[in-house]
């Protein structure tokens, strides 16, 4: 038996490296702090590594299957014997998975930050919020029972919103901030309340118990209905709302294209690879509930992730703010996610949709934080987020080109890229599942590599703007995360990773299908041929196409209206007949009484206070007699 | 009930009167030392309740004899504050009539 507890370290050198850098980090130089604060995560990505290694290569399986492993576990709160909150260290496959990618596009990040944050303002906090969000996230994907992922789910969401809103001199990025985080707060009242749902139910809050036989029967047996729903399906539907906010689901996913605002970095980080999927993360964990359950929350979790990738990647193509275009995608992307969760099963070939679920989202993590890293050193680059400011950078980023052109040939799933593989999967998981998600999917297919090559072509091909100065490549420590990231990208799709990761943890073999894979690849490449005759050279092809769709591609544009249909149902219906009324409610109800009964206490002091002599014999006086009037009446009237 | 010849009301009756003249000298004496004497009145006049109760009601007991010893002991701590606390009146104020001393209100 292999002793895991060294995988602690793993949560107390971030939370380490963040207290350092929060409380003493304007003392350092701001060199200095980057580079410990990068230190740290390399340590942690390389018990990470080892972990994963120890995990899936040295420890013995039982009877085939991994085991899972408590490897700590700490009383945190202790309210009875029945009701103990726990934090601690869970090892399974999907767990070790997550460390893996956390921490490896963590440490990427923090690297690629030390080049891109130079001389701003605040890097220091910069690098200890990372530190914090790397703890967090680290944090919720180990964690040994739902209550403790919980509270690190909330804890990422600080640190998003703290990241989002880096740059707070700026209106728009504390807008963002705001909007992230009260958008996410509120999907998560509903994840808490289908936690204490279900703990309710089954009495713990025990991963291990509540996704084993046992917590699995007493959740398929509860007979309670509630608007015509088991409360099962309840409990893992409001579950899957917060992952859906967490992981910006339609129609929750209006905080996604703002969180743009942070610097770029942290949307690799946070709003590409790792939070955004904790979702993904969450549904998975609790998939065997899921699976047996609540079949029919599965079944909107998969309608959900598949209208989402659709959505998505439909405005993604008529974007113009290359970072935008990339959230959009993420969105997309994380719909394929869901959508594979969604259609599974549960159980060796039936359970496909799991395991690229979570293939998709190991390798989208890869390629997708490859593009924000590119597209952040665009933008170092052209000091701009907007494509028409760009065009014809390939002469004059050479290394930037060459990864973010794997990175778009990996989204597109061209063979034999890693996208390749896991996006081929989740196909063939629809197939066999739901022939209309099957067939939104291979459209979303096109469209993502028609969008994401619209992006290359636009910002490395096209005609060149008139630039104040020539742009220039990143210094080396931005390059070298990049590097890193596209050689992922091309090899991670080779893993075994059906041996790896499966809904039962029973290793299984999966092969290419070819009719599923080869359709899939031909669309891809449509998808990039349009964008090659439409954005290759300028040309006024796109403004006919835009001009003869008219009032179509402006509502696209303008993401289908959907913030401002939040903007009304918020400003106009609840703030006027909810937020007012109760406003006034308070304003003169609640605060008039606590008014009014001070007012009327000031009033009669000033009216008695002359009575207040100073004669100490006046006051006997008063006392005796009131004494003696109380003596009668308890001797004469009681 | 009867003990000694003379009976429970007949001291009742004197330590009522007692305490009354306590009350009245408190209020109408402008003076603080006759204040405070009015207090040993009342004081004393509580003590002869509390003796005249104990002989005639529990006479096996003696509960009331040291209540009264107790009352006396702390009579006499009072006395002794007040006497302090009517010195610094009169090195304030020059005497010592209470109606002078009125500044401690609203």
């Amino acid at each position: 038996m292999i002793n895991f507890s060294y995988t602690v370290w793993i949560l107390l050198i971030p939370i380490f490296m963040f207290l350092l850098l929060g409380l003493l980090g304007m003392k350092f130089k701001p060199l200095l702090s980057g580079v410990l604060g990068t230190l740290g995560l390399g340590v942690v990505m390389v018990l990470s590594y080892f972990a994963a290694y120890q995990y899936f290569f040295e420890l013995p399986r039982l009877n085939d299957t991994y085991q899972q492993i408590v490897a700590a576990n700490y009383t945190w709160l202790r309210f009875s014997d029945a009701l103990q909150i726990k934090m601690g260290v869970f090892i399974d496959p999907i767990s070790v998975m997550m460390l893996v990618v956390v921490s490896t596009v963590s440490f990427m990040v923090n690297l690629y930050s030390i080049g891109y944050m130079k001389g701003e303002k605040g890097f220091q906090r910069f690098f200890a919020f990372l530190s914090l969000f790397t703890f967090s996230m680290l944090g919720l994907v180990v964690a040994t029972n739902i209550f403790q992922m919980y509270v690190f789910w909330e804890l990422v969401g600080v640190s998003s919103f703290l990241l989002i809103g880096f740059y707070y001199e700026r209106p728009s990025a504390v807008a963002a901030s705001k909007k992230a985080f009260i958008v996410t707060r509120f999907a998560d009242l509903g994840f808490l309340i289908g936690i204490l749902l279900l703990s309710f139910y089954t009495k713990t809050f025990d991963f291990l118990s509540l996704t084993g036989p046992q917590g699995i029967e007493i959740t398929r047996n509860l007979t309670q209905t509630f608007m015509g729903m088991s409360v099962a399906t309840w409990a893992l539907l409001l579950i899957f709302m917060g992952g859906a906010g967490k992981s910006a689901m339609f129609p929750l996913h209006i905080w996604l294209p703002d969180a743009m605002e942070g610097p770029t970095p942290v949307s690799a980080l946070i709003h590409a690879a790792t939070m955004v999927v904790a979702g993904v993360f969450l549904v998975a964990r609790l998939f065997p509930l899921y699976s047996f359950a609540a079949p029919d929350a599965l079944t909107v979790v998969s309608y959900v992730g598949g209208f989402t990738s659709l959505f998505a990647a439909v405005i993604a193509c008529t974007q113009f703010d290359i970072k935008r275009v990339l959230a959009f995608s993420t969105l997309s992307q994380i719909g394929y996610m869901m959508l594979a969760l969604g259609v599974s099963g549960y159980g060796g070939e039936k359970g496909l949709g799991y395991m690229a679920s979570m293939f998709h989202l190991f390798t989208h993590a890869m390629f997708k934080a490859l593009l924000f890293l590119g597209a952040g050193s665009i933008i170092h680059a052209v000091h701009s987020n907007y494509m028409y400011d760009m065009g014809g950078l390939r002469k004059y980023l050479k290394i930037t080109h060459w990864t973010f052109l794997i990175a778009c040939l990996t989204i597109a799933g061209l063979f034999p890229l890693s996208g390749f593989w896991s996006k081929d999967e989740i196909l063939v998981a629809a197939y066999n599942h739901n022939k209309l998600l099957f067939w939104i999917e291979y459209l979303v297919a096109g469209l993502t590599a028609f969008y994401m090559f619209r992006l290359y072509f636009r910002v490395f091909w096209n005609k060149e703007p008139h630039y104040h100065h020539t742009p220039h490549e990143s210094p080396l420590v931005m390059t070298i995360p990049l590097m890193f990231l596209a050689l992922a990208s091309i090899f991670a799709g080779f893993l075994p990773f059906s041996h790896m990761v499966s809904s039962d943890r029973l290793p299984f073999a999966t092969e290419t299908n070819l009719t599923v894979a080869i359709p899939s690849v031909a669309i891809g490449l449509l998808g990039i041929l349009i964008a090659f005759l439409l954005y290759k050279k300028d040309n006024n092809t796109v403004e006919k196409i835009v001009k003869g769709l008219g009032g179509v591609y402006k509502t696209i544009y303008n993401k289908f209206y959907i913030d401002e249909v939040y903007l009304f149902v918020t400003k106009k219906i609840i703030f006027n007949l909810i937020s007012r009324p109760v406003a006034w409610f308070d304003r003169h109800v609640v605060d008039g009484t606590m008014n009014g009964i001070a007012g009327i206490t000031v009033l009669t002091s000033r009216k008695i206070k002359g009575s207040q002599s100073g004669q100490l014999q006046h006051y006997a006086f008063f006392f005796v007699l009131g004494a003696i009037v109380f003596a009668l009446i308890f001797i004469y009237l009681w | 009930m009867e003990r000694y010849g003379i009976p429970l009301d007949h001291f009742l009756i004197v330590s009522t009167i007692m305490f009354f003249i306590g009350i009245y000298g408190f209020i109408v004496r402008k003076n603080l030392i006759t204040m405070l004497m009015s207090i040993e009145l009342i004081l004393n006049s509580v003590n002869i309740n509390f003796v005249a109760f104990n002989s005639y009601l529990f006479p096996e007991n003696m509960h009331g004899y040291f209540f009264a010893l107790i009352v006396v002991a702390i009579a006499a701590a009072e006395a002794s504050v007040a006497i302090a606390l009517i010195i610094n009146i009169y090195r304030r104020f020059s005497n010592i009539e209470v109606e002078n001393i009125d500044e401690m209100k609203y």
